[in-house]
């Protein structure tokens, strides 16, 4: 029993990775933007497959280092041509217009490298279990939980020790004054959008290594990504990190004692949250 | 009466001709029955989001879970409990309508982004009960294997499950009372209170309106509409799946709002008109479907945000 709680809650805990690397993304980009970008499962995706195409050149650790870089560099160039001109309207126009990259992505992807998924080679070093009493616990699980944190920290380090990350900071308080101070607040989001998709591109590489690649594999990740930010708080940034993890974990012990209920719990949670504090465990009163 | 008023009737009168005549001008110029059935039933549906959307200015992105209740309430009464159709529709229609007032309160305090992104997860909800509870809702393979049902006056009978023109005048009267009825409460004190929310939310609670109540109840009138929309959806194929509810449903329902015009009460009629007839035009020559979706709705943003009638309007007005 004891062995299946962890084993579980492992699951729980890598899965809730996941949920915060993509949510990270999402918020950076809700936050100082004001945009959903619901074409954010596509640019995991996309992050997965040139992954795939770029493995035989490159190897595994080569493409895990380029492909969420080219993965950003498309996520800069689609905001500079389609998202900034949508700046300043209606959040209903940017929402509809990620709706349809969504879509086209997804086709896109399935135009490229068809609707059959594909397997993703991991090095034997990374697939084998670590010990015997713990078989769940391969290296590939445990390296994708020491990488997620160590991006996680690298991020936090960006935001708050480095200029850019100051201004994205306080752009997310208040673009215009950050605006009048001289900084180029165009060129800001373009930048903050990117380090978003990077994000995505990056657990789409991982996801690839664990789930296998298919067209869709961003579908099942988007929503409960939704949902973290939702529970941590709309704006705030570690609060959209707890809530990942949270609804990981809590949807891993849910598998160990009602494994139908698995997907529910992350709604109930969320439920929860809404009804007692609407705006999230560690949002901000009064910013939505 | 003046002028715009004059116009107005008139293009009342007209749509109202066209509509009742559909089966056989439909049938001359290329099309086929069902599909203006269709299109009805879509035009019903962005019409009950546009009350939310477009009158109470009120984003949401999760109506297709409403539309799918009903659609669901529908296929499983007449399949499992009572072969009538009215009875059927009447229980998709309540537990739409009941699912929506017991998830309103919790979004009715939410505005903008965060409320369109807590309807969408909501939404979510019942795409996973539909897809996962296979033993009920059929599972991914839908619930088929139904009839609708004739539908028994007492004096007469409709055979909406034989003839083709029967179940478009069925669906054109559902239609007819459903327009009808949002038309009158957009009219009603009511109706102008929703739009003073939309106007300027600030400046209505300050003159003591309840607005988050007023959300509320716009959210609740909005998706008993589409629950309607979703009953005529189950009916129309009689056969309903997961694919009815989920989130690009709802981007749908929303894309035929914007495409018409969001701030006059035809426009999402002629939005999901457009829609369909594209939609049944390209999908039959690619299977690439999806993609021109996702670029008809990146265009429509870009270069046409105010819609049709909107940009109809401006036009008349400069």
């Amino acid at each position: 029993m004891t062995t299946l709680i962890i084993f579980n809650l492992v699951n729980g805990l890598i899965i809730g990775a996941f949920y915060a690397l993509m949510a990270l993304g999402l918020s950076l980009i809700l936050n100082l933007s004001g945009v959903i970008n619901f074409a954010h499962g596509g640019f995991l995706a996309i992050g997965g497959y040139l992954a795939y195409t770029l493995g035989p050149y490159l190897g595994f650790w080569g493409a895990l280092l380029v492909s969420p870089f080219l993965v950003a560099f498309i996520g800069v160039a689609i905001e500079r041509v389609l998202i900034r001109r949508l700046y300043g309207r209606d959040p209903l126009y940017s929402l509809l217009l990620t709706f349809g990259l969504a879509f086209m992505i997804e086709d896109g992807t399935r135009f490229i490298w068809g609707a059959q998924s594909l397997p993703y080679q991991i090095p034997s070093s990374l697939s084998a279990p670590l010990s015997t009493s713990f078989f769940f616990l391969t290296g590939y699980r445990v390296f994708m939980l020491v990488l997620v944190a160590a991006v996680v920290i690298g991020l936090f380090f960006i935001l708050n020790r480095t200029r850019l990350g100051l201004r994205i900071r306080a752009g997310t308080l208040d673009l215009e004054t950050v605006s009048v101070l001289g900084v180029n607040t165009r060129v800001l989001r373009n930048l903050n959008f990117g380090l978003g998709i990077y994000l995505a591109g990056l657990a789409g590489v991982l996801a690839a290594g664990m789930l296998g690649l298919q067209p869709t594999i961003g579908d099942s990740l988007i929503m409960p990504s939704f949902i973290s930010i939702i529970v941590g708080g709309l704006g705030s940034l570690p609060g959209t990190l707890a809530g990942g993890i949270l609804i990981g974990a809590a949807s891993g012990l849910t598998t160990v004692f009602f494994p139908s209920a698995s997907e529910a719990v992350i709604y109930v949670i969320m439920a929860v949250v809404l009804i007692f504090r609407p705006r999230g465990l560690f949002g901000e009163e009064g910013r939505f | 009466m003046n002028g715009s008023d004059l116009n107005k009737q008139a293009a009342n009168a007209l749509i109202w001709v066209l509509l009742l005549t559909a089966p056989f001008w439909l049938v001359e110029i290329g099309g086929y029955v069902e599909l203006g059935s269709r299109v009805l039933i879509y035009a019903l549906a962005a019409m009950a989001l546009n009350f939310l959307l477009g009158y109470t200015g009120v984003l949401s992105f999760g109506h297709a879970a409403y539309f799918g209740l009903g659609g669901y309430g529908t296929a499983m009464v007449i399949k499992f409990l009572y072969p009538s159709t009215p009875v059927a529709m009447l229980v998709g229609i309540v537990a739409g309508t009941l699912a929506a007032a017991a998830i309103g309160p919790l979004i009715a305090r939410l505005r903008g982004v965060y409320f369109a992104m807590c309807t969408i997860a909501f939404g979510q909800v019942f795409y996973y009960i539909a897809f996962q509870w296979s033993s009920v809702t059929g599972g991914d393979d839908g619930l088929s294997a139904w009839q609708r049902q004739p539908i028994n006056f007492g004096f007469a009978t409709l055979d909406i499950l034989n003839s083709n023109k029967a179940f478009y005048y069925f669906v054109l009267a559902v239609f007819a009372v459903c327009a009808g009825a949002m038309a009158f409460l957009l009219r009603s004190p009511f109706g102008r209170t929703l739009l003073a929310i939309r106007e300027n939310e600030r400046r209505a609670r300050f003159l003591g309106i309840p607005v988050d109540r007023h959300i509320w109840m716009s959210w609740v009138i909005s998706c008993l509409f589409v629950s309607v929309a979703g009953c005529l959806y189950a009916l129309l194929s009689d056969f309903i799946d997961p694919r009815a509810l989920r989130w690009d449903q709802s981007g749908n329902f929303v894309i035929m709002a914007v495409l018409g015009g969001m701030r006059s009460f035809w426009g999402p009629l002629i939005g999901a008109a457009i829609f369909l007839v594209l939609q049944d035009y390209i999908s039959s020559h690619t299977e690439n479907w999806m993609s021109f979706v996702g670029l008809f709705f990146v265009l429509i943003v870009l270069f046409f945000p105010r819609g049709v009638l909107g940009l109809i309007k401006r036009k008349h007005e400069t």
